[in-house]
Parts: structure tokens; C-alpha cells; sequence
């Protein structure tokens, strides 16, 4: 006997909407139970684990420190697919220099720099936060699946992921610097952009997360 | 490759429809918000705005709802605009799903609340609305109640203002274009979008797909956002993308 179906949960841990991050799951897998939660009990019995995130990196540290979500979440990283988004991949980096400066998880070592005020390509001023669609350059792994090279996703952020280990980086995004875009290590995949706020794209990775075994 | 300028098709509702002349062929009941979101999210759109003019505060309540039934089956990034007052009404919009709010005569009566919205949910869920008129040569000025109420405020230092007070974005409607179908006002836009480091969209006046090639190249806008001119199926977002993308504009096609 198989269970009923299976769970998806998106950690809940006080920062953000995390509505359309629900909904968008919800969609591609109507057979799984998306669950929005911060009980440590739950996001260890799910099948797959989203952590989501908005706004300041030293509130939301601060907050996942505060409920035990990073004990939770090393727990998780070890055992089944897990995908950070947004800050949710800044929190699983060493150090970011927002707020002016915050420890992170240092799942993956490397640092969350700020974009900068001048910053420029081609002699052309860049506004920050890099704020809409870019191309992501995709480097192979099962989560980009069926899904164009160098498709586009909606991207709002201030800060920047530097990978300390490029081999770590399975999306580069470039936005006057380069910048890793998503970053993954076994059965741990983040992405800075907003797969459920990208359209199809983001569909369409979200549905192969919750496919995915965890095997890269 | 680099980031895309964006098209922003913008909705006015009253009470969770809406309202202000849509008519897409196809659609019998041109109020349902959700069908109508759709549509402009299958075309394409790489935003959709939502303009509350719901009268009263109690009203407003069933355009949270509309929001929540949209965010449940539209994936692009959604704002909300219009009766945006205190902290808890942003709230509100974004639990709702909102992905961004737009503050516009709050934050002339009060830029502090612009501060503490940005401080409380961050930058990248504020945008500052600023409805500007042209008083003299290359002088615009704040005007606010639907642009008959001066302000005195300078459009341009006010911007600059709102984007250090923390504002993640600036929405720019000529007071003196809106509805007139002769294109943006490239003079304030332009002024505006080479004073502040925050992406501005420009609005107000767009009557031809030309017009928006004119807001990137001419305005130095970040994205454009209209109405009128997808409302009534005279082009679709997805027409007016190619269009601005054949004139050599980076689009998301």
C-alpha cells in the first residue's frame, strides 16, 4: 500500500506572502498536499521542502534561528529534495553583507554581495534592485528539465549569490556582474529568481522539483 | 541577453470587478478580474497592476478577495494600487497575494509611511505612484485627487525623495496624457528615470504600440504599463511586445 499522496511543505517562518509560492505548487501537483507550515514535525515527515523568503536577510536569519528552522532545514538538506528561493538561497550561503552583515546557514559557502550603486554595462547605467525578467544560462541538472536554456525569470533582488565552489552553480544570471542564479549540491537546489511568479518557466520548474528524487 | 523591459497591463475595479470599459472579444462578462488576468497572462504580460478605486474602506474587502482568487491561478508578479493607507492595509494586499503595493496620495500626506512600508516589508514590495502635471518649462509638479489638487511638491525632487525614503520602484502617470492617447510625457519621464537608481514605469497616454518604444528609448522608462489600448483588443500585449522588440528593445517573448 502507497500513501495517499504525497507532502510538499513550504516553511512558514513569519516572513512573507507565501500564497502564490502555494498556489503555484498547488497547481502543477494537484495529487500532492502542499502545506504551508513552521512546525519542525511536519517539515520533517514532508516529501519535499520549500524555503521560501522576502525581504532582509538579518530579519529572516534572525527568525530562522529564533523557531529552529535552520536545524530543521540541515536536517532536511541531508535527506530529501529541498528548494530555497530568493533569500532562501542567500540564507543557505555563508555571509551576506546586507544589514550590514549577517552569518547565513553556510550550506553553500560563499558570500550575498549588494549589486552596488554604479553599476553599469556597456557604458549604461543599471538600476538596482535588478528588478524583472533575465535569462538564466542553465548548467545541466534534472530541475531544469524540459525548460529552454537561457529562458527567462522574474528576478527582484538588491543582493547577489558569489559561489565559492562554481561547481556548485546550476544557473548564471548576469546583471552588470555575473552571479550564480541557482546553486545545487545533492539533493539541495536554490534559485534567486521567483519560480512562482515566472510564468511557464517557473511552472514548469516547480513541477520538476516535485518530480525530482533528490538524485542530481 | 540582458533584463527585459517590461509591459505592466493595468485594471481599475470597484468592489473586486473590473470596471472602466474592458471589452475583450471572447470574453461574455468583461468584469470577472480573474478571466481578465488571465487573458493578459496568457498574452504575455509581464506584470499586471490592479488600480482599487473602491470608495469605501469596507468595500475594500472583496477586492482582497478578487486578489486571492487571482494569485491562486496568475503567476506573474501582481500590484495593487489605490487606498493604500496604513501598514496594515499592505499587509493585507500581500497575504492576499499581492506581490507589490502602490502608494500614491498616503505617501504626499505622509512620506514616513513610505519609510516605515519599506522598513516592515521591504523595498521590493513598495512602489511610490506619482501623478504629475507640467507647470513650466521642464517643471512638473505632484498633483494629487485624480490631478485636480496641486501640491506644489517638484515631481522630480519628490521622486528622488521617495527612492531614498525606500520606495523600490516609481509608477510616473502624466496627469496632463492620461486618457489623451498621444503618447508619455518623455520630458518628466526622462527626468525623472536619470535622477533616481530604481526602475520607473512609465504610464499615462499610450494610444500606440509606438508610444511604448518611445517610454524605453526616449523616456529612459524600465517598463511600461497601459490600458485602453489592450482593454478593447485593439493590440494584444503579446503584439505590443514584438513590436517593441522588433525597434530593438530587450523583451520576454
Amino acid at each position: 500500500m502507497s500513501r495517499a499522496s504525497k507532502i510538499c511543505a513550504v516553511i512558514d517562518y513569519g516572513m512573507g506572502n507565501l500564497h502564490s509560492a502555494h498556489g503555484a505548487l498547488q497547481t502543477v501537483a494537484p495529487d500532492t498536499q502542499v502545506l504551508v507550515t513552521g512546525d519542525p514535525d511536519v517539515i520533517r515527515r514532508a516529501d519535499h521542502v520549500v524555503l521560501p523568503g522576502v525581504g532582509a536577510i538579518r530579519d529572516c536569519m534572525a527568525e530562522i534561528r529564533r523557531q529552529g528552522i535552520d536545524e530543521v532545514v540541515r536536517e532536511v538538506a541531508k535527506t530529501k529534495p529541498l528548494l530555497g528561493i530568493c533569500v532562501g538561497l542567500q540564507a543557505l550561503m555563508t555571509h551576506s553583507e546586507e544589514n550590514g552583515g549577517v552569518d547565513c546557514m553556510n550550506f553553500f559557502p560563499g558570500q550575498v554581495r549588494y549589486f552596488g550603486d554604479d553599476l553599469t554595462e556597456n557604458g549604461e547605467r543599471l538600476k538596482v534592485p535588478h528588478m524583472g525578467w533575465n535569462t538564466v544560462s542553465q548548467v545541466a541538472h534534472p530541475i531544469w528539465t524540459g525548460i529552454a536554456d537561457n529562458s527567462r525569470f522574474y528576478f527582484v533582488h538588491s543582493y547577489h549569490v558569489k559561489a565559492d565552489n562554481p561547481e556548485q552553480v546550476k544557473g548564471h544570471g548576469h546583471y552588470g556582474v555575473d552571479f550564480a542564479a541557482a546553486m545545487g549540491e545533492d539533493n539541495v537546489f536554490a534559485v534567486q529568481f521567483h519560480p512562482e511568479k515566472s510564468h511557464n518557466a517557473g511552472l514548469a520548474l516547480l513541477k520538476n522539483f516535485l518530480s525530482w528524487d533528490g538524485q542530481a | 541577453m540582458a533584463l527585459a523591459k517590461r509591459i505592466i497591463p493595468c485594471l481599475d475595479v470597484d468592489k473586486g470587478r473590473v470596471v472602466k470599459g474592458v471589452n475583450f472579444v471572447g470574453i461574455r462578462d468583461a468584469g470577472d478580474p480573474v478571466e481578465i488576468a488571465k487573458r493578459y497572462n496568457d498574452q504575455g504580460a509581464d506584470e499586471i497592476t490592479f488600480l482599487d478605486i473602491t470608495a469605501s474602506h469596507e468595500e475594500r474587502e472583496t477586492t482582497v478577495h478578487m486578489v486571492e482568487a487571482i494569485a491562486e491561478q496568475v503567476f506573474i508578479p501582481l500590484t495593487v494600487g489605490g487606498g493604500i493607507r496604513e501598514l496594515v492595509d499592505i499587509r493585507n494586499m500581500l497575504n492576499a497575494g499581492a506581490d507589490k503595493v502602490s502608494i500614491n496620495s498616503a505617501a504626499v500626506y505622509n512620506p514616513e509611511f513610505v519609510k516605515a512600508a519599506a522598513d516592515k516589508f521591504g523595498s521590493q514590495c513598495i512602489v511610490v505612484a506619482i501623478d504629475a502635471k507640467q507647470v513650466g518649462d521642464n517643471h512638473w509638479e505632484i498633483f494629487t485627487h485624480g490631478g485636480r489638487k496641486p501640491t506644489g511638491i517638484n515631481a522630480v525632487e519628490w521622486a528622488i525623495k521617495m527612492a531614498d525614503f525606500g520606495a523600490g520602484e516609481i509608477l510616473l502617470t502624466s496627469m496632463d496624457r492620461d486618457g489623451v492617447k498621444t503618447g508619455f510625457d518623455l520630458g518628466v519621464t526622462k527626468a525623472i528615470s536619470d535622477a533616481i537608481n530604481i526602475p520607473v514605469i512609465a504610464s499615462g497616454g499610450v494610444g500606440n504600440l509606438e508610444h511604448l518604444v518611445d517610454g524605453v528609448k526616449l523616456g529612459g522608462a524600465d517598463a511600461v504599463l497601459a490600458a485602453s489600448i489592450f482593454h478593447f483588443g485593439e493590440y494584444t500585449v503579446q503584439q505590443a511586445k514584438q513590436h517593441m522588440a522588433d525597434a530593438g528593445i530587450e523583451m520576454r517573448l
